[in-house]
């Protein structure tokens, strides 16, 4: 590993003022700080945050609060995050370890990198590591690769299973530090699909800061719940994954809020498949028509043309269940 | 006192601890005199290493380590405590898994001087005081839960958290909550065997 400064913050200015990319659970940046993949020359390390209001959640009429420091296993923990925000509590769930969801933040995880094998080995061509280098999952084993909003230069898929969640329910995230100073960015407009330019992920400048993740309450958050498929029962990656969120009138959709995972270059809201249900009544045939609407623009590549229907499956499924739930 | 004399007396004084196995006393005075000194320095350089006192199984060690050093290389290198394995290091197997604050976590996916702060507790700290060994320890030897054991510190570890955060209701649970821990003998059914009988005992512990 290459050799780094470290310094230690225990205030969001002190972590900015310090200039350096920032560590907190380390779960990523270990990771791939190992593989020569990431090569930060200093590390501030932001976990002494956790004793504010960073690590705190915070529950009012208006939404939900996390801090940025709160961890994936304390999130899914919290009584009204189980109760009243569902999707929230399966997506953190599901999505690794015990152990990395006691370490991970929230902020940390919304910002993981792709799991594109050719990414995080050093010796292949990839666009997003190196700009203008070539992408190698093009023409590779590409099984794992994103079909939704993917370009010519990058297929790398979304890892993450939260950020389903919060794009279906609009979050926003909080930051300092910015040429802006402190900063409100919906959720939707975070990730950066790769263009050509799928070095730059999100729209975070260098050295900005995520304080916090708000999600606004709503008659949908309730009626919610995150399904994932994969390869195991337990602790892997999305192969499909869908958040799905209902405001329900009897048997007729007010409003459904879909996001999809494990098939998309960035987390993926399904505004054509939201739009499909809208005022329509719930059942098979409905939810058939609104996942051939989230899917219709998918790409497969030579090995992942399989996530097309598992991702409509996925979807059907997700929004039948999450008709039954009893609320 | 240069600077490089201060750094040659902390690297002899780790490597005290490291060959005796006992813990230094903590010196709060060495500290505070070491600040001047530090500030005095122009540049910071990657090179120096990093002071840091880790409180690990209920005693301190003050350490200075390259800031590289993931808590899994501290603990076995610098520490001395080898029962913490290293596997995949890449936190996907488990192998390294110790309690920080009581809490399984990877001790591959984090550096040792991130650990400043909180207690670290590995498979060496969890006999009592006259060697009797916790009753996941037992649990794991009575239903013969490993064959080659080198998942095995990190399975217990992993197994005590699962109890005390009452994850060891199922089968189902009890499987849940440990599929970060691998283990390629597929000990598996005895391990579930083990946590539930551990879960019983620790209850009337």
């Amino acid at each position: 590993m290459r050799p780094f400064l470290y310094e230690r913050a225990d205030s969001p200015e002190r972590a900015v003022k310090a200039g350096g990319q920032f560590i907190a659970g380390g779960t990523t940046m270990t990771d791939l700080m190992k593989l020569d993949v990431m090569r930060p020359e200093k590390l501030v390390d932001i976990n002494p945050l956790t004793h504010s209001r960073a690590g705190q959640i915070e529950v009012t009429d208006n939404g939900i609060r996390f801090g940025a420091l709160v961890r994936m296993a304390q999130a899914e923990a919290h009584p009204t995050v189980r109760s009243s925000y569902p999707v929230i509590a399966d997506s953190l769930k599901l999505a690794a370890s015990q152990q990395i969801r006691t370490m991970a933040s929230l902020a940390g995880n919304v910002l993981q990198r792709t799991r594109c094998e050719y990414f995080r080995e050093v010796s292949w061509p990839c666009n997003k590591r190196v700009p203008g280098s070539g992408c190698s999952a093009i023409g590779g084993v590409n099984r794992q690769h994103a079909v939704l909003g993917t370009s010519g230069d990058c297929i790398a898929s979304y890892p993450g299973d939260f950020a389903q969640a919060l794009i279906a329910l609009d979050a926003i995230v909080e930051t300092t530090g910015g040429t802006k100073g402190l900063r409100l960015i919906p959720f939707a407009e975070l990730h950066r699909p790769p263009g050509n330019t799928p070095h730059i992920e999100t729209v975070l400048e260098p050295g900005e800061l995520i304080t916090a993740i708000q999600v606004p309450a709503g008659p949908w958050t309730r009626r919610s719940r995150y399904l994932k498929i994969r390869d195991r029962d337990s602790y892997a990656f999305a192969l499909s994954s869908a958040a799905v969120a209902l405001d329900m009138d009897g048997d007729t959709v007010r409003q459904a809020r879909i996001a999809l995972g494990g098939i998309a270059s960035v987390p993926w809201r399904a505004m054509e498949a939201e739009a499909a249900l809208r005022g329509k009544r719930l059942d098979e045939a409905s939810a058939t028509a609104a996942a051939e609407a989230a899917l219709a623009g998918a790409k497969p590549q030579e090995h992942n043309a399989f996530k097309v229907p598992l991702a409509k499956q996925t979807l059907i499924r997700a929004l039948l269940e999450t008709q039954r739930m009893e609320i | 006192m240069t600077n490089d004399e201060k750094g040659a007396l902390n690297r002899r004084g780790f490597l005290g601890v490291s060959a005796g196995g006992a813990a230094l006393p903590l010196v709060a005075g060495a500290v505070a005199a070491s600040a001047p000194v530090q500030a005095q320095v122009p540049a910071p350089d990657a090179r120096t290493a990093v002071n840091v006192t880790l409180s690990v199984n209920g005693r301190n060690h003050r350490l200075a380590i390259d800031g590289r050093t993931s808590l899994l290389d501290t603990l076995r290198d610098h520490v001395g405590l080898t029962g913490t394995k290293k596997g995949c290091d890449h936190g996907q197997c488990g192998a390294c898994t110790v309690l920080i604050n009581g809490t399984p976590a990877l001790s591959c996916m984090t550096f040792g001087v991130m650990a400043e702060g909180v207690e670290v507790t590995t498979v060496e700290g969890l006999a009592g005081p006259n060697g009797e060994l916790h009753p996941m320890q037992q649990a794991f030897i009575d239903h013969d839960a490993f064959q080659c054991g080198y998942c095995t510190p990190g399975q217990i570890l992993s197994a005590i958290g699962c109890v005390n955060e009452g994850h060891a209701e199922t089968d189902a649970g009890i499987r849940d909550y440990m599929s970060g821990n691998l283990c390629r003998c597929a000990a598996y059914p005895n391990i579930v065997a083990a946590v539930k009988q551990a879960k019983s005992d620790m209850r009337g512990a």
